[in-house]
């Protein structure tokens, strides 16, 4: 029985609902399928194609502050297509330097986050069950915290009178206090500190399936442990690698609240230029083609994050 | 089934496949399923009886769950018709069938208790109350699960699992009720007991049952007649008597249990007997029956090896008798297998059980030995 | 081989001290007496009396929680019904959309789902009125949609894991599929459903980005609050802040887990 069948038979005048909705060529699967798939047209998808429109239109001072791209005047359809916020973007070193700087921070700090989360996503992977479970439980549990006050904590470690340099001084290894909060080094300490969990994660994932028999074969077979670690273990977790990787780099990429508490006035980062142009300056088109080019940037990144999954999804 | 084995208030009756007016219970007509390009089930026809144990036996893969699928509703053929006590199951899903299945994983609900797993389908029924917990107590003294009736599944061991799963598909009185490897869970010991134990429930209930499996065993066992499957067709429906001692094909005689296969062709085709000359003998195998097959046509002789006879002396009152040595023997207790090189080169396998505990004439490695079976042990077969 | 498990030990412990010592920091550092966070000026609580005479602060954490209460339990229910129809359900037309539509915002930084959000209501607002002005509802929608996708993701692989016959089972025995579905599915991945939510709750408590940009005057988010005032610098209430959360959080670490070794020893009599 379908459930518009249902329908008619529960509700007085549900016969009348269920009939029009059949019409429309909606049954029950087909009202259960449109519940989420409207939802996220509706705010996900759609906003997007709003950004879109908007990146091609004039700011103006107005309410919204942009011209409409389309106008009716005298009987004919008017479309200002307005490519200069892109030109604009391409043409000021300002946009590009702030994605190039963008692209270049993420990618240092992923390296960072990687060289860290490895080693501890192995030594987790190969604990007894027990202790595994604590110990990723120890990784997750600062994910639960408030980011923003986690962000918050390296500031009172790095600033100039903050623990690191009160500690340092008091041993006597430093007579000034060294410049570490509004540095670039300030934000790779915050983006590896925030995305650690985020690496360690999918690289656990991965490593905790790697059968210990073929480090053992390996090592049978003459290996010595570097020799089987750079042979077997690394190749056969390339897939963690990639998918921790991405997970770290494409968030860093976009992050607006690290550079704009640990960074200095010239950590050049394309999400806090996003946020400026739009808040400080409300130039929405301009704010609009600065998110619409750094899609496009992470659409490698983001491709390469979903074909690992796939994989992994394939293979379970 | 024999009259031995029918219950003592029963008129002895004959068996209803045997009777060419009986109505089968279930029909299967033509049914093919096709994933994409793959065919499941290829073609399938079949009639089931009232009270028969109806094994699908094959490999994986060879489309009897599958086919087990399109009888409870949750697959739909791609074609042909299905027919359950005179009704087209066509469009019916299945919580609307009058069937029902006891699943390989058992598929106890884990969040209920064993009372609560098995009341589930009768709360479905909207039966009263009453009715509900005298059915539910019935079934769980059936399976001797009384004391367990609070439990959760994940306190259960494998067997007594197995046991909840029964009654919980046997409760609504299901005029058929489909098993998926219902011992397969069990470790061999425990499934030898339930078997005798499956049979006696199903005899006392008069459910008629069809159940997959790949173990021939259990098939053999279990059931009133055994549907052997490969590639997604049904290649010979029979009592397991009939599958062991007749298979109709290659496939068949080497699916159950083992054989000795002799390739050849038919050299002379008499009314009363035929000869196939195979190299795998050198002499000609003698067939004393007909069979329709033509002088030159490929055919094979089947025997089993515990229809082969093995001695150091000559083999007397037999026509085919070879001769070879002793290359490998297997000692398993109750039977020793010996595998003979042929002078031919053919290997052929030879049980014998132990009767004795020490034989003075004890075959051993090396032994030239005299090998032959009757005329009517082996079975001719064609493809 | 022991060289080799030096080094990992070695790694192990810093990392787990680099992950703990901010944490730690925030926490020694509220019961500072001093105004100074990062000097020791001897104990004192008198942050946390500060901070709950901050009406702002206040008023600020009672938006973030209703907003996070509301916008999980919608999370949930979309997350739910799109993994079901995507793993449960044959191919249909839309699959393939959906299921990028569910995932895609766990890999979209979030300035552009906020500003694309917020470009969205103010056309809406231009178009047919709705929402009438940018504030809690704005921030639930958004966060709702974002945490939707985190929902999936817990949902799909639990869903996935699920035994199918079950549901067959409970259909088999005369149950239609909506009640297969409200008396077998939902039952059996009610742990993940919760884990969802929580996910979800703690994702909307956390954003600053998507709030600020969807929000309008009088809705601010306790993430909008504290970030204005940390960007003035440290100030020891946010520690006492932050130290409230941590024990909440930690406290339901700690249930969960014991939960959750009290069900596993039930499940192994």
């Amino acid at each position: 029985m379908s459930a518009t069948a249902e329908l008619n038979r529960r509700l007085p005048g549900g016969r009348y609902i269920g009939g029009v909705l059949q019409r429309i060529g909606l049954d029950g699967r087909g009202l259960v399928i449109a519940i989420p798939t409207i939802w996220l047209l509706l705010f996900f998808l759609i906003p997007f194609l709003v950004v879109a429109k908007i990146s091609l239109s004039e700011a103006a001072i107005a309410r919204p502050p942009y011209l409409p791209i389309w106008e009716w005047s005298d009987g004919f359809l008017n479309i200002n297509l307005n490519f200069g916020n892109y030109l604009f973007l391409l043409d000021d070193p300002l946009y590009v330097a702030a994605y190039i700087e963008s692209v270049r921070i993420a990618a240092i700090s992923t390296v960072v986050t990687l060289l860290i989360g490895y080693p501890m996503a192995y030594l987790i992977a190969r604990s007894s069950p027990d202790r595994r479970n604590i110990l990723l439980m120890l990784v997750v549990l600062p994910f639960w915290t408030s980011f923003l006050l986690r962000v918050y904590a390296w500031i009172g470690f790095l600033k100039a009178n903050g623990i690191i340099n009160n500690f340092l001084i008091s041993l006597g290894i430093l007579n000034e206090p060294l410049v570490m909060l509004q540095t670039d080094f300030a934000v790779y300490v915050g983006i590896v500190y925030t995305y650690l969990p985020f690496m360690i994660l999918p690289l656990y994932a991965n490593l905790v399936k790697l059968d210990e028999a073929y480090l053992e074969a390996s090592a049978d077979l003459g290996a010595r442990p570097a020799t089987t670690f750079f042979t077997i273990t690394l190749p056969l977790s390339a897939n963690g690698i990639i998918a921790g990787c991405m997970l770290v780099f494409i968030p860093a990429v976009g992050e607006f609240v690290i550079p704009a508490l640990l960074g200095g006035p010239d950590t050049l980062m394309i999400g806090r230029v996003l946020w400026d142009e739009f808040f400080s300056n409300r130039d929405w088109p301009i704010a609009s083609a600065v998110a619409i080019v750094m899609l496009f940037v992470l659409v490698i990144p983001i491709m390469l994050l979903r074909k690992v999954q796939a994989v992994d999804e394939g293979a379970s | 089934m024999s009259e031995g084995n029918a219950t003592p208030d029963a008129e002895p009756r004959a068996d209803p496949w045997a009777d060419p007016h009986a109505v089968p219970f279930l029909q299967v007509r033509n049914v093919t399923k096709k994933f994409g390009a793959f065919v499941a089930v290829d073609n399938v026809s079949l009639d089931i009886y009232k009270g028969e144990i109806f094994c699908l036996l094959g490999g994986s893969g060879c489309g009897k769950s599958t086919l087990l699928r399109l009888l409870s509703g949750f697959e739909t053929a791609s074609s042909g018709q299905i027919i359950i006590d005179g009704q087209d199951q066509e469009g019916v899903p299945p919580f609307a069938r009058k069937t029902n299945m006891m699943f390989q994983s058992y598929a106890l609900f884990p969040h209920m208790s064993v009372e609560k797993n098995i009341a589930y389908g009768l709360k479905r029924d909207g039966l009263p109350k009453a009715e509900i917990a005298a059915r539910v107590s019935d079934m769980l003294s059936l399976v001797q699960m009384d004391q367990f009736a609070s439990r959760k599944p994940h306190q259960l061991s494998g067997g007594q699992r197995q046991r909840v799963a029964l009654a919980r598909s046997l409760v609504k009185k299901p005029k058929l009720l489909m098993l998926d490897e219902p011992l397969g869970a069990l470790d061999k010991k425990l499934r030898e007991e339930t078997q005798f134990e499956l049979i006696k429930i199903q005899e006392s209930l008069g459910v008629t049952f069809v159940v997959v499996t790949h173990d021939q065993e259990e098939a053999m066992t279990l059931s009133s007649r055994i549907g052997v499957m490969t590639e997604g067709r049904i290649v010979q429906v029979g009592t397991p008597h009939e599958i062991y001692e007749y298979p109709q094909s290659r496939f068949v005689a080497d699916f159950i249990g083992s054989v000795n296969m002799f390739e050849g062709r038919i050299t002379e085709d008499h009314e009363d007997h035929v000869l196939i000359g195979s190299r795998d003998t050198q002499t000609d195998i003698f067939v004393p029956h007909g069979i329709s097959g033509v002088v030159g046509q490929q055919v094979a002789v089947a025997v089993r090896p515990e229809k082969v006879q093995i001695s150091k002396s000559q083999l007397h009152d037999m026509r085919n008798t070879f001769t070879g040595k002793i290359d490998e023997i297997a000692y398993m207790g109750n039977s020793s297998v010996f595998q003979v090189l042929l002078d031919s080169g053919k290997r052929v396998r030879v049980s014998q059980s132990n009767r004795m505990r020490s034989n003075e004439d004890t075959l051993k490695w090396g032994d030239r030995v005299h090998v032959g079976w009757h005329d009517d042990a082996g079975i001719v077969v064609s493809s | 081989m022991k060289r080799r498990s030096r080094f990992l030990l070695f790694m192990g412990v810093f990392g787990f001290v680099f992950l703990y010592a901010p944490i730690l920091s925030l926490v020694i550092f509220s019961f500072n007496e001093s105004k100074l966070v990062t000097v020791w000026g001897g104990f004192s609580t008198k942050w946390y009396g500060e901070l709950f005479r901050d009406p702002q602060i206040l008023e600020a954490a009672w938006i973030s929680a209703k907003i996070a209460f509301l916008s999980a339990s919608i999370a949930v229910v979309i997350g739910t019904i799109g993994s079901f129809v995507l793993i449960r359900f044959a191919r249909f037309r839309s699959k393939s959309l959906l299921s990028m539509m569910i995932t895609a915002p766990l890999v979209m930084p979030e300035v552009i789902i906020g500003l694309s959000l917020l470009l969205l209501f103010v056309a809406l607002q231009g178009l047919i009125g709705w929402p009438g002005g940018r504030g809690m509802l704005t921030i639930i929608i958004a966060h709702s949609t974002f945490g939707a996708a985190y929902a999936a993701v817990v949902i799909q692989s639990r869903l996935v894991d699920m035994d199918l016959s079950i549901e067959e089972a409970a259909q088999d025995l005369g149950a239609k599929p909506v009640r297969v579905f409200f008396d077998v599915t939902l039952p059996v991945i009610a742990p993940a459903l919760m884990s969802a939510w929580l996910l979800a709750f703690t994702l909307s408590l956390d954003d600053l980005v998507i709030a600020s940009f969807v929000s309008g005057p009088g809705a601010s988010t306790l993430p909008m609050v504290i970030f204005s005032k940390v960007r003035l610098g440290v100030s020891p209430d946010v520690n006492a802040l932050a130290t409230i959360i941590i024990g909440l959080v930690s406290l339901g670490i700690i249930v969960a887990a014991l939960q959750m070794s009290r069900s596993k020893r039930s499940s192994a009599n």
